[in-house]
């Protein structure tokens, strides 16, 4: 098997244009991911999930620190785990998370969807899902 | 302009990408799992009501935890793996070691959540 060399250009020859800033924020954002879940699970542990909750509650909390999460456990009193921190938190970790994914079917569909028109309109429903999906998540994180 | 492939069906599915291909199918199916799972489940959030809880009660079906664990894990893992391997290119050239590392963490994490989703789900 032969190996290439890896190219290096310097920057002022490198394209930079919208696909390769949402090329970079998609890695970047998988990172801010990792951060705020850690965040998250570790704020669980600080709040007594060690004693009051099992490892797929403090998984599911992880994944969206939101206070209707631990409802079903033996969390004595929500309101720590409603916080404006945890609110924020969970905004944050919303907004990267839908950027991250429409993004990420934007990159599928172009896979199967290749004519020009066919790319905008894609464009256009992933605009209108990235903004639909945050303002109805934000409502639920704020009203929960 | 309409899609063209150079292969046929049945070429194109005996493919041998070996492991970068798995992983590339693998990232892209957890993917979609996960934005399926996570568009329905704000919409039945939303949404509330009896429609909204009958949508939210399917996810606390082991088959389902089991499957969206999978694309949830899997894509974290292999997603790290692409992040480090992309800010420091000069990994790339160990990528199939680094894929193998990968397996070697996604496994046993994956084994025991599988089974401790079963034990509860079906040994009680």
């Amino acid at each position: 098997m032969t190996t290439t060399k890896p190219r290096t250009l310097p920057l002022s020859k490198r394209g930079l244009n919208f696909e390769m800033l949402m090329w970079i924020f998609t890695r970047l954002s998988a990172l801010a991911m990792y951060a705020l879940i850690l965040i998250a699970i570790i704020g669980a542990l600080i709040m007594g999930a060690r004693t009051q909750m099992n490892m797929a509650d403090v998984l599911r909390w992880g994944f969206m620190p939101n206070s209707s999460h631990v409802q079903s456990t033996n969390v004595p009193d929500l309101a720590p785990w409603a916080s404006p921190f945890w609110k924020v938190t969970a905004g944050l970790l919303l907004f990267v998370a839908v950027a991250h994914g429409v993004h990420g079917l934007v990159v599928i569909s172009d896979d199967y969807i290749v004519s020009a028109r066919g790319r905008n309109i894609a464009r256009i429903i992933s605009i209108i899902m990235v903004i639909s999906f945050s303002l109805m998540g934000l409502y639920i994180i704020w009203t929960s | 302009m309409s899609l063209k492939r150079n292969v046929s069906l049945a070429t194109g599915l005996r493919y041998q990408g070996q492991g970068p291909y798995l992983t590339f199918i693998l990232h892209r199916i957890g993917g979609l799992g996960m934005g399926i799972f996570v568009a329905v489940h704000v919409l039945a959030s939303f949404v509330g009501g009896s429609v909204g809880s009958f949508l939210n009660a399917i996810y606390t079906h082991w088959v389902f935890q089991i499957f969206i664990f999978f694309c949830a894990l899997f894509h974290a893992i292999n997603g790290l793996r692409i992040t480090i391997c992309d800010l420091f290119p000069k990994l790339i050239e160990y990528q199939r070691e680094a894929i193998w590392v990968e397996w070697a963490v996604f496994l046993p994490i994956f084994g025991i959540a599988v089974f401790v989703i079963l034990n509860a789900a079906l040994g009680g």
